[in-house]
């Protein structure tokens, strides 16, 4: 089945729009993700020390609250943690923004695709107010420099950044025998250890134990972060001893980051992780069925590479499954929001500068009533793949009412739904669609309709 | 080609347009019988060891260090061998007064991987071996099938995500009370025009059209019964707009009129770290869920039994951070006015080492789907068999556990 490039942005991009042409070729994307990540660089976004307001600013409040504390300053000093609490919130909105508009403004859509189902496969969430605003940062600097580069550089960064060490509990265990806990006791947590043979490498199917799963968490003893430095490895918190791991032993002798590292990139080329990642990454993009066929296609790319994650996505291009005709796949609300603001033609200024109530009003509540809370999915295990989990009567209700209303609150004019049935859905529109968006009675609805349509909201 | 054209082109093709429910209420009929179920997903583990506490258990005290704390001082003692865990002592009324009970060292037959996502999908498939991607088929809706006169409004699935205890080949309605929708009759007539080829956004927007149009209707009986809820002095602790109480409050709504089934999750159960704060916050969510059902439900309560079950267990052991880890066997929570409360159902396994599970988890001495087997044959009126083959596959009943009154 033969590539079209309006297939081609709505599938393995963030739709189509009357501002930017599709991609005219699979080599164009390719060629595009090789190049400089120009839309990054235009809609920037903080790293985790850049970030305002960060960790270590509510750490200095909290000290300087602490200093006060039962004296008259103490009411004021509290106010000034609880404003940088308002103001994480703010960013979060912010961030959901910026990476919004990234979306609906890119000629690059794919490296939005990638960067989203690789920060789904490593879920991270927020433990309080004031790191909301840091699961986007964490997508930013472990995931998006990565899509393009080694799974095992995109694994590491992903396990020393202090999202995922704090999300997994991991900053916070200690060897049994570590020094630390000799002296003022604690012990182990497997969270990230388990998830990361789970969930981030081998796959729940692949060949490991609970042994497997306690001598990880041990090798991962050290592993931990602050909020001056960011990820740090504390030899005191470190297990003594050797640990095996699937067999292989790592570590022993003085503490090393590095032991921790070797075990990270073992993991990273085993063929259980190449299998795991290709069936993963066929699902999201093409079918949840996939051919295997195309999973053997991309486990051979990925283990001939020893992960090369640019290799592998050129392979899912150049397969002939990618193109086949029916939209097998649904769009998540983010993405499905995206591409609605992608056929607008909306700005991606308009996008930034929407303050806090009407982000929360036009996108994080709705998109939270069709079932993706900004808050993010309620496991690591990331948000669901399967159309029915998304197409609910409840998730409907939301993408139908939303599609009726939205259009109106970001544009100043909405375009004839007869021409925007075209622009959004190019040669893709079925009969049926083109005709309801003559037959609506506003053009709200006709717009609403397009929007609602299977046509619009698969991929 | 003109509207008219394409809309009697549309029935000629066999689109009943005029039955469809985009273009009409669905009709409310009358339900198989009178009693009532609510099935609780607790997901992320619930540690049953802290929350039904073994005090009578001496191992009780060397496993668990820090989270003996108040064992017995604060919580409720449950028969003189176990104790309520205080973050649910609004619910010791309901104990005393023979509503609320547990049953413990449950587990599903999931063993070993202790992954919360594969041992959530077999607790809610119900099988005794893990569904395939394609057996996303819940025990509820197989026990659905076996009963006649089942309508979409006989069983709600409530919440923004997809529960697979529900899903399966009989009719059910899902819905959030979050979500609405109100739609022009011109908008409904083209969207299911839209719709008409994809079966997938047919059914859900049919029934999303049907059930905003039901819940408009019913709103009006709703509001004085939520005012009414609202006074009752057992709701004075609990916040009304919280996700999880109105989740409570709409399941209570339905199940009042033609509905008999509610499920619904319940999360924030994986307290690997500093549990002793973590799991007061999941079980505080717990006791105002149960205590909303009680309120909302009024005298239908009486008839009433909910269930709570989860995963798996955690480790019989505090790991190093002040929580627990994935574990084996756990506890299943029951309440409502049908249930046989005020009883610690179960045979305890122990908690010194030889009697753990491999090791490090309480060993599970039941089947959890025993607990609800039984539940749904004393509501319900089940065959043992029907049980045992198709609703629980490879499930042994065992001897009656009495859990209804």
């Amino acid at each position: 089945m033969p590539f079209t490039s309006h297939l081609a942005s709505i599938r393995f991009g963030t739709g189509l729009s009357p501002r930017i042409a599709p991609p005219a070729s699979p080599d164009e994307m390719v060629r595009l993700l090789t190049g400089p990540d120009r839309i990054g660089e235009a809609i920037p976004m903080p790293t985790f020390l850049t970030v305002d307001p960060s960790l270590l600013d509510y750490k200095r409040a909290t000290q300087a609250r602490n200093r006060v504390r039962g004296t008259p300053e103490e009411e004021a000093a509290h106010e000034a943690m609880r404003a940088l609490q308002r103001q994480a919130r703010r960013r979060q909105r912010d961030f959901l923004m910026r990476r919004m508009a990234r979306a609906a403004t890119t000629e690059d859509g794919l490296r939005e695709r990638l960067e989203r189902f690789w920060a789904d496969h490593f879920t991270v969430k927020s433990s309080g107010p004031m790191s909301a605003h840091l699961v986007a940062v964490f997508a930013e600097e472990a995931i998006r420099p990565h899509v393009t580069g080694r799974f095992s550089d995109m694994l590491r960064a992903a396990m020393t950044h202090p999202m995922m060490l704090s999300y997994l509990d991991q900053n916070r265990s200690f060897g049994p025998n570590s020094q630390r806990a000799k002296r003022r006791g604690g012990g182990l947590n497997e969270n990230l250890a388990r998830e990361l043979l789970e969930l981030h490498t081998l796959g729940v199917d692949g060949p490991y134990g609970q042994s497997d799963v306690r001598q990880l968490a041990e090798l991962l003893t050290g592993m931990a972060f602050t909020q001056e430095e960011g990820f740090v490895y504390r030899t005191n918190f470190v297990e003594p001893g050797a640990e095996t791991v699937l067999g292989s032993s790592y570590g022993g002798g003085a503490p090393s980051v590095d032991h921790v590292f070797e075990a990270l990139d073992d993991l990273a080329r085993h063929p259980a992780t190449a299998r795991h990642l290709s069936e993963k990454m066929a699902r999201h993009f093409v079918s949840d069925e996939p051919s295997e066929d195309l999973v053997q296609t991309l486990t051979a790319a990925f283990r001939d590479t020893e992960g090369d994650l640019l290799v592998m996505t050129a392979q899912l291009l150049e397969h002939p499954d990618a193109w086949s005709p029916e939209l097998k796949k649904v769009k998540p609300p983010r993405d499905f929001m995206e591409s609605t603001l992608r056929a607008l033609g909306v700005r991606a200024a308009d996008l930034t500068a929407l303050d806090r109530k009407p982000v929360d009003q036009i996108f994080a509540g709705p998109m939270q009533v069709m079932g993706q809370s900004i808050a993010g999915p309620s496991g690591p295990d990331g948000w669901p793949e399967d159309p029915a989990s998304w197409i609910t009567p409840q998730g409907m209700a939301g993408r139908i009412g939303w599609s009726m209303k939205a259009p109106s609150q970001v544009t100043d004019a909405l375009p004839d739904p007869r021409d925007f049935v075209r622009t959004a859905l190019g040669q893709q529109a079925s009969e049926a669609v083109v005709f309801a968006a003559g037959a609506a009675e506003t053009p709200a609805e006709g717009i609403g309709i397009v929007l609602s349509s299977p046509d619009f909201q698969r991929r | 080609m003109d509207r008219r054209h394409f809309l009697s082109s549309g029935l000629a093709l066999g689109c009943s347009a005029a039955a469809s429910p985009l273009l009409a209420p669905m009709a409310l009929a009358s339900a198989p019988w009178d009693a009532r179920l609510v099935v609780i997903i607790l997901r992320g583990g619930m540690d049953g060891i802290d929350v039904i506490r073994p005090y009578g258990d001496q191992a009780f005290y060397r496993t668990r260090g820090d989270l003996t704390r108040d064992a017995v001082e604060d919580g409720g003692d449950l028969g003189g061998f176990f104790a309520l865990h205080p973050a649910l002592m609004s619910l010791y009324p309901l104990w005393q007064a023979g509503e609320f009970g547990a049953m413990h060292a449950v587990s599903t037959p999931y063993r070993d991987k202790r992954s919360h996502f594969d041992g959530q999908d077999m607790l809610e498939a119900g099988t005794d071996q893990l569904p395939g991607p394609r057996g996303r088929d819940g025990w509820l809706n197989r026990m659905l099938q076996t009963v006649p006169g089942v309508e979409s409004e006989t069983t709600f699935a409530i919440g923004r995500e997809d529960l697979i205890v529900t899903s399966g080949d009989a009719p059910i309605s899902r819905w959030s009370p979050d979500a609405q929708l109100s739609l022009s009759p011109q908008a409904r007539t083209l969207l299911e025009l839209v719709y008409e080829n994809d079966p997938l956004f047919h059914a859900a927007s049919s029934d999303a059209i049907a059930i905003a149009e039901q819940l408009k209707i019913d709103s009006e009986a709703e509001t004085s019964a939520s005012e009414m809820m609202m006074s009752d002095p057992m709701m004075e602790q609990i916040k009304p707009n919280s996700g999880h109480v109105k989740v409570a409050r709409f399941a209570a709504n339905r199940l009042r009129g033609s509905t008999r089934v509610a499920a619904f999750s319940l999360n924030g159960w994986d307290t690997h770290f500093n549990q002793a704060k973590s799991l007061p916050r999941a079980l505080s969510r717990l006791s105002d869920t149960i205590l909303t059902l009680k309120a909302g439900l009024g005298p239908v309560w009486d008839k009433t039994a909910v269930l709570a079950l989860t995963e798996f267990g955690r480790t019989a052991k505090q790991n190093g951070t002040g929580g627990t880890d994935h574990g084996t066997g756990g506890a299943m929570l029951f309440a409502g006015g049908a249930v046989r409360g005020g009883q610690i159902l179960g045979d305890w396994p122990g908690l010194n080492l030889p009697d753990l599970y491999a090791g490090r988890d309480l060993m599970p001495t039941r089947d959890v789907r025993a607990g609800a087997a039984w539940a749904m044959r004393g509501l319900f009126g089940l065959d043992r068999a029907v049980l045992e083959d198709a609703i629980f596959p490879g499930l042994d009943l065992g001897p009656d556990l009495k859990l209804i009154a």
